[in-house]
């Protein structure tokens, strides 16, 4: 490093004494005059001023307020009503089938429930069951699943991934589907029940497909070789998860709805982001515009109780809901709306009386040097 | 640059001349240099290894080999393996580039070619293949192959020339002669290769001027000293040919021992990073921590519960090992709080300000078409710190040109230039100058603008004629004629060739001179002097003279010297010219020229007679010789007459005052450390202002004991320190170094310095130097340079810049923070060891104010958005660690961590820290205390570290909870659930990438069209990468590793969703804005003030700059300092360096007058040193 020096001395020598060569190296070695190089780039430079911030703050006060109360009342008008079917209490009519709860028993426990509605919900209503304290989103259940499989991969099929272990294998066969997720699918059967005030109970019909997205329907869940209707055929090598009662070919009795594509079990299959948590169970469509889609009066919610929450201390419940252009009833947005509307332009103001009592506007005057 | 570490343990070093077979026992170094570190071979192994030693890629490996074992992996392995694969590779391949050009410039120099005595014949060897031992032979401008000890040269008495500018910086000639017994052997091959002397000397150490060793030859012992070496680096001049003997070689060399070793700089900030790292890592492991002991609860009281649903695969897994397991996980998880990217990013961005200060055309030197280089690429940020400078000076302030400005010639000035009105006419460039063409002899180069002297000479004025005649005689320079009329002078002051030359172009042309005569060529006609006797120069003296005998036979004395010792010694009657031109004297040095004062004397030829013998006798006196010659030389330079006096301008580099001050004003203390003496060095100060007549007291340090200097300093300290606590009484509650309205200069000597820089001293010394405004240290060696900047280093912690142009300065560059180099002027020596280099010390002045404070600025906002972005991407995964039972469950999409830092986020801030500018760079200029805040390290800092790692923590918070909270019901507009994992990714990743967009939207000043195609460019891109990633395709072909199909259609496509994005975004930035609003309107900052007054203008439009222009105010009286050493007029009037008149151009034909030398074509008539030929 230092010595190399030398020869670059000798060769400036020889540089300066040829004016050719000393003409051309200039213009070679001279850095170009283009305002990129030159740091010279024109640039809008924003400077953060009471013309700027001040109105900020009062335009997002003033847009975020309306917004605010118009989520607000869209919220409102949505009609809910939940049932907590859990059973935990003595007083509860499904107590006993959540106490004598076991895998293996064949017979289905049953429980009703009666409510009564007090208003009559318009237009469609949709059915949710609803779970709380069930760690859907736990690492290890979230990952013990595999997407190949439930996209109909026959290689999947017969030799799951190693995600789903333990629910792997059972007895040398391959579990269809795999997977912690899939083994914990929820599977009480609600059905609903209008009571005339007469007496007569009408069950309210119940539709149970269009209830998973489009996307997870048609691109991401497909059953083995779907060019083979016999789904029997397809799963035969194949063990039912260890929790299920009945194998995954024998969910629904619709070929379009059965297997993989099941709705219920892609709606299950999409894990929920927190603990507590509601997923759509069924669609009850509007008839006519006469009549309410379920009106005012007395209701018995049928529970076929398959699913145990006890030891968890996790909850059940029934939700049934109207829908808005935000979705379903969610006060959170609107209040939160109203809150931040609000204290940007309360701090607009403060900010506005700061900076006429005490901001300095000109004060650039006093630079040093 | 490696040391070798065997000379330490050799004590005494033993040389054979002609036996390689005996000087090989002693394994000495060879001549080969070796500076590169890698080959072929070791490159990988060694870069690999030196890579990992780094704490970040040691820490990313550790991640990879975590993510390898399935229970901890919480991430994929491509998340990590990604980045660093990209940031090993890069670095491999700037590490290999280095290499190779260390490599190739090895090559070259271990390739030259010397010619070598081997067996009796001179063969040409490479460099790398001489041994210690070896006879060399070196001819005239060669370079130095390796130590040598001198045998014998082409020159009577076994004399040659050496240039040392690459060793010392000094450029004048230097004379090294032969011991008689070797010079006899002249260059007869035969008696060379038979000579078998040996030396005994000491070891290899770094010593320049010392050396001290022995020869013994056919039973005879020679003491050798320092004046038979020629070192390494040194050329050879005026010197047809010599011989020498390899002493030390290669590394041993005192050349390279002199290099320093070459230390890795970090940066401040760096260091600060690393801490920074650190102490996340800590935090990092912290959070692991809590939420490890969150995951043990979490299993005993709820997951041993939640058996149902979720087993593990072994049921011997308990709790704690449950718990121990997710602390992995979540370091893997939460490591992106520790950016990969950052270290990469930090290098590009250095890179990017190196290369815009390689593109700067205002530090482009055009005389000499050099641009600036930023040689080092890690550094840049520290240039908007540096708090000291420390400079050399010949080269660096000045260029080294002594040109002949003024005079005073009986109580008249020449040298002005007044127009019709009799107003005094700035000289520039343009200013027509005087026509010298009635002289066939004159220099071309020479410019003077005053026409009037040129007419008093032609009116044939006897005092001018006089004064001329003066400076054509009394000097000790050598001429050299190589074709008629084309006179080289070789002097060894540059003082005294520019005296020379201009009595030359004003007709007085000295031509030749021998032993006991001098030439001139008077107006056109030769006429010879008797040299009867020079009365050299010499410190105590500071004055020379000559005593000719004119071809009419009369005796005279002609004198020059400084003022003050030339004026006690004046005639009476000359009492009234003295102070006319002690006036003149005074105008002269306020303008910061070096003055002269001559004077003559007729002698009578008895008086003379007489005092001839008795210096006849006193020179051969045995004892107190010295003494005894000078009380003759003081005796007979009395009574002189007054001639007038000299003004030499040292010229300065243009610039220099001005770069000076307006460093000074951003608060940057500049020491000048010099090899020169002292007065030229306050000269110096005074011209660049950096000494001022107004400065209270100038502390001159010069003791040569420790006690004196103790002494000296504490004095001062004392004197100083009262002051300090007067003016502390003042003002007591500002800092004290701002306070001291007293400014006080610092001039310290080199041997004193020698004694102040011993550990006792040490604090002392730093104290004093403190508190003054000015330091300048003079007769300095380079290794004293590098420890003066090592105790400022040591005891200020602040950064230092030096920066000078020579060899000298190497060690110095070497050490400060950041090394300077001037390129372009004494070889390259500075510039290779520098970390920036350009041709014009002003430069500097850009190079920190602008470059460097906008580097700073880039870099400190840079690192402050990339923490806050990576606390707020990160920390969503421990709010999120409370809802999903401490799993370690992501919030995002695998994808979208390994892509957010190194696409969606990076070219944003990228081009924030490439080409953000708060204040530009006029205003820069304008306002120098802008660069305040980067010396007190303002912009980034641990506690700004804090304050946006917090931001990073509350936006985190915010990003994570409204969603979470506008999720806990929410679902589709069609009633499907939406309160899904990967609806919730989606929701959160995209208020993120928006979030950090917005911000880094405020925190960018200067919106090019670069920051906008970024900006919107990289949200584009996100949105662009996630439906692409979330498309039916990509998940047909891998539907395990895009499982996310189809999630950003069925979430964006909701209000709700854009509802919640809205909101996040409001919360996190509002905030903010009005925090940083506040701020800057209560309390602005120098910045924010510009900013606005910039603002302001430009909505004016451009106006006229105002230049700052420096006054210099000096009124000192610049005492004469002759630049050479004593010695030389007894060269002359010996005859010993008069070449006897036989050989002479013939062996150079192609001789070239400026060959070897930089194009300074006016400096190389001081620097070369030629024969004279008749």
């Amino acid at each position: 490093m230092m010595a190399s020096s030398y020869s670059a001395k000798e060769e400036d020598g020889h540089h300066s004494g040829s004016a050719g060569l000393g003409g051309t190296a200039i213009r070679t070695r001279k850095p170009d005059n283009t305002a990129f190089k030159q740091q010279r780039l024109p640039a809008w430079q924003p400077i953060l001023t009471a013309g700027t911030v001040l109105p900020a703050f009062f335009i997002i006060g003033l847009i975020f307020i309306p917004i605010g109360i118009g989520l607000f009342v869209t919220s409102n008008n949505i009609k809910e009503f939940e049932i907590d079917y859990t059973g935990t209490d003595m007083s509860s009519p499904c107590f006993n089938c959540s106490q004598s709860f076991s895998w293996n028993s064949t017979t289905p426990c049953r429980c009703v429930l009666f409510f009564s509605l007090d208003q009559p919900f318009e237009s469609n209503v949709f059915m949710y069951y609803g779970l709380s304290n069930f760690y859907q989103n736990h690492r290890r259940y979230v990952k013990s699943r595999d997407d190949s499989q439930l996209n109909g991969d026959e290689r999947s099929l017969k030799e799951p991934s190693k995600e789903c272990e333990p629910y792997r294998t059972n007895e040398n066969k391959p579990i269809a589907p795999c997977g912690a997720i899939a083994n914990s699918m929820f599977n009480d059967t609600l059905d609903l029940f209008y009571i005339d005030p007469n007496g007569t109970q009408t069950q309210i019909p119940f539709i149970k497909k269009g209830i998973a997205w489009w996307t997870d329907k048609h691109v991401k869940f497909r059953n083995p070789s779907s060019s083979n209707p016999n789904l029997t055929a397809v799963f035969i090598d194949t063990a039912k998860p260890v929790n299920w009662r009945k194998p995954v070919y024998e969910l629904d009795t619709d070929p379009e709805n059965n297997g993989f594509i099941n709705e219920d079990f892609i709606v299950w299959m999409r894990t929920a982001a927190l603990p507590t948590f509601r997923k759509l169970y069924r669609i009850i469509q509007k008839k006519n515009n006469m009549t309410p889609t379920l009106p005012r009066g007395n209701y018995s919610l049928e529970v076929t109780y398959n699913y145990p929450v006890r030891s968890f201390e996790g909850r059940k419940r029934m939700i049934l809901s109207t829908i808005s252009w935000m979705g379903g009833k969610n006060p959170f947005l609107g209040i939160a709306y109203i809150t931040v509307g609000s204290i940007c332009f309360f701090l607009g103001v403060v900010l506005l009386f700061i900076h006429h009592k005490y901001g300095n506007r000109n004060n650039s005057s006093d630079i040093p040097n | 640059t490696k040391l070798n570490f065997s000379s330490a343990l050799e004590e005494e070093r033993h040389v054979r001349a002609n036996d390689r077979d005996y000087n090989e026992r002693f394994s000495y170094a060879d001549n080969r240099i070796k500076t590169a570190k890698y080959n072929v071979f070791t490159f990988l192994p060694i870069n690999l290894f030196e890579q990992f030693q780094r704490f970040a890629n040691a820490y990313f490996l550790v991640l990879l080999i975590l993510q390898l074992i399935p229970e901890i992996s919480s991430l994929s392995w491509f998340t990590t393996i990604v980045p660093l694969v990209l940031v090993l590779a890069i670095t491999a391949v700037k590490d290999a580039t280095d290499d190779y050009f260390r490599h190739k410039s090895d090559q070259q120099v271990n390739t030259r070619q010397s010619q070598v005595l081997i067996k009796g014949k001179l063969q040409n060897e490479k460099w790398m293949n001489v041994r210690v031992g070896d006879i060399i032979k070196l001819e005239n401008n060669q370079f130095v192959a390796a130590d040598l000890l001198l045998l014998s040269s082409s020159e009577p008495y076994g004399l040659c020339y050496i240039e040392t500018a690459e060793l010392d910086g000094e450029t004048n000639l230097k004379v090294r002669q032969a011991l008689t017994v070797t010079s006899d052997l002249g260059d007869d091959v035969a008696k060379l290769a038979d000579f078998s002397g040996e030396v005994i000397c000491e070891p290899p150490n770094n010593k320049l001027d010392k050396f001290t060793g022995t020869l013994c030859w056919k039973d005879n012992k020679y003491s050798l000293d320092n004046e038979k070496m020629l070192l390494r680096g040194c050329v050879l001049r005026n010197t047809e040919w010599c011989f020498g003997l390899v002493i030390f070689a290669g590394l041993q060399t005192k050349l390279m021992q002199n290099c320093g070793r070459t230390k890795f700089k970090r940066t401040s900030i760096d260091k600060l990073m690393n801490t920074l790292v650190l102490w996340i890592f800590g935090f990092l492991i912290c959070m692991g921590i809590i939420l490890a002991i969150g995951n043990t609860i979490w299993e005993q009281k709820v997951g041993s519960d939640f058996w149902e649903y979720l087993q593990w695969k072994e049921l011997t897994i308990n709790a704690v090992f449950s718990g121990f397991l997710t602390f992995w996980s979540y370091i893997i998880i939460l490591n992106t709080v520790v950016p990969i990217s950052l270290y990469v990013s930090v290098e590009v961005l250095r890179l990017g300000h190196s290369y815009f200060i390689n593109w700067d055309r205002r530090m482009y030197y055009s005389r000499k078409a050099t641009p600036a280089e930023a040689r080092t690429t890690t550094l840049n940020e520290e240039l908007g710190q540096v708090e000291f400078i420390f400079s050399d000076k010949t080269g660096t302030l000045t260029q080294n040109i002594m040109v002949f400005n003024k005079c005073s010639i009986n109580g008249k000035t020449y040298g002005d230039v007044y127009d019709e009105f009799g107003h005094k006419v700035d000289i520039t460039e343009k200013t027509p100058c005087v026509d010298f063409s009635f002289n066939p002899l004159m220099d071309r180069k020479f410019r003077f603008h005053d026409s009037s002297l040129v007419e008093a000479i032609k009116l044939e004025e006897p005092l001018v004629q006089e004064f001329f005649r003066l400076l054509a005689l009394c000097h000790t320079i050598m001429p050299e004629e190589r074709n008629e009329g084309e006179l080289v002078y070789q002097a060894q002051s540059p003082d005294e060739g520019a005296l020379v030359t201009a009595a030359r172009n004003f007709g007085f042309v000295f031509r030749s001179r021998t032993p006991e005569t001098i030439t001139l060529y008077e107006m056109g006609q030769a006429v010879t002097y008797q040299l009867l006797a020079i009365l050299d120069f010499n410190n105590v003296r500071k004055r020379m003279s000559v005593i000719v005998r004119n071809p009419k036979g009369q005796l005279k004395l002609y004198s020059k010297g400084a003022d003050t010792i030339l004026f006690d010694r004046l005639d009476p009657s000359n009492e009234e010219l003295m102070f006319t031109t002690s006036e003149h004297l005074n105008e002269f040095a306020g303008e910061g020229l070096r003055t002269l004062a001559l004077a003559y004397k007729d002698l009578d030829e008895d008086v003379f007679d007489e005092w001839m013998k008795k210096l006849l006798f006193a020179s051969t006196a045995l004892d107190n010789r010295e003494e005894k010659l000078g009380a003759l030389y003081e005796e007979i330079e009395q009574g002189m007459l007054l001639l007038g006096a000299t003004a030499i301008e040292d010229k300065l580099q243009e610039g220099v005052p001005e770069t000076i001050a307006c460093l000074t004003l951003a608060n940057i203390k500049i020491w000048v450390l010099t090899g020169d003496k002292l007065e030229t060095a306050m000269n110096i100060g005074y011209s660049c202002n950096m000494l001022r007549d107004d400065m209270n007291t100038v502390f001159i340090i010069s003791g040569h004991t420790m006690l004196e200097v103790q002494q000296e300093l504490s004095k001062d300290k004392f004197s100083s320190g009262l002051d300090m606590e007067k003016t502390e009484l003042y003002s007591s509650d500002s800092v004290f170094e701002e306070t001291i309205i007293a400014e006080y200069a610092l001039i310290i000597n080199g041997h004193s310095l020698a004694h102040a820089l011993e550990a006792d001293l040490e604090q002392i010394l730093v104290d004093v130097a403190c508190l003054c405004k000015t330091v300048i240290c003079c007769r300095v060696t380079p290794l004293q340079k590098a420890l003066v900047v090592e105790l400022i280093k040591r005891h200020k912690r602040a950064v230092t810049l030096a920066i000078g142009d020579g060899a000298n300065d190497v060690s110095m560059i070497k050490t400060a923070h950041i090394g300077v180099g001037i390129s372009g002027q004494e070889g390259m020596q500075a510039v290779l060891a520098s970390d920036y280099s350009f041709a014009q010390f002003r430069y500097l002045q850009r190079l920190l104010l602008v470059h460097g404070r906008w580097s700073y600025h880039r870099m400190c906002n840079f690192l402050c958005y990339f923490f806050y972005k990576n606390f707020a991407f990160t920390l969503v995964h421990f709010w999120y660690g409370f809802l999903c039972g401490f799993s370690a469950q992501t919030v995002y999409d695998q994808w979208f961590i390994t892509l957010f830092n190194i696409v969606y986020t990076s070219l944003p801030v990228l081009a924030m820290g490439l080409f953000d500018q708060d204040v530009n760079e006029q205003y820069s200029l304008r306002f120098p205390n802008l660069y305040r805040p980067g010396q007190l390290n303002q912009l980034f800092n641990k506690r700004k570290f804090f304050t946006c790692t917090l931001q990073g923590v509350c936006t985190s918070f915010i990003l994570f909870f409204i969603p979470y909270g506008a999720f806990m019901t929410a679902v589709r507009d069609d009633g499907a659930h939406i309160s899904d994992q990967q609806t919730f990714a989606v929701t959160i990743a995209t208020s993120l990438v928006i979030v950090v967009s917005v911000q880094i939207g405020l925190d960018t000043n200067y919106w090019t069209a670069v920051n906008h195609f970024f900006i919107w460019g990289s949200l584009a891109v996100y949105f662009a990468i996630l439906f692409a990633m979330h498309s039916d395709g990509i998940f047909t072909i891998f539907p395990n590793q895009f499982p996310f199909i189809g999630t950003a259609r069925n979430s964006l496509n909701q209000k709700i969703v854009w509802l919640v994005i809205l909101l996040t975004t409001v919360v996190c930035i509002m905030p903010m804005v009005a925090v940083r609003f506040i701020k800057a309107d209560l309390y602005p900052t120098q910045t924010d003030k510009v900013r606005l007054l910039q603002q302001a203008t430009r909505k004016q439009g451009p106006q006229e700059q105002n230049l700052r222009r420096v006054r210099r105010t000096s009124s000192r009286r610049s005492a004469y300092a002759f630049a050479h050493q004593q010695g030389y007029g007894e060269l002359i009037t010996s005859g010993k360096n008069m070449k006897v008149p036989t050989s002479s151009t013939s062996t150079y034909p192609l001789y070239s007058p400026t060959r070897g030398l930089t194009g300074t074509s006016s400096a190389s008539i001081c620097k070369c040193f030629r024969h004279q030929k008749h």
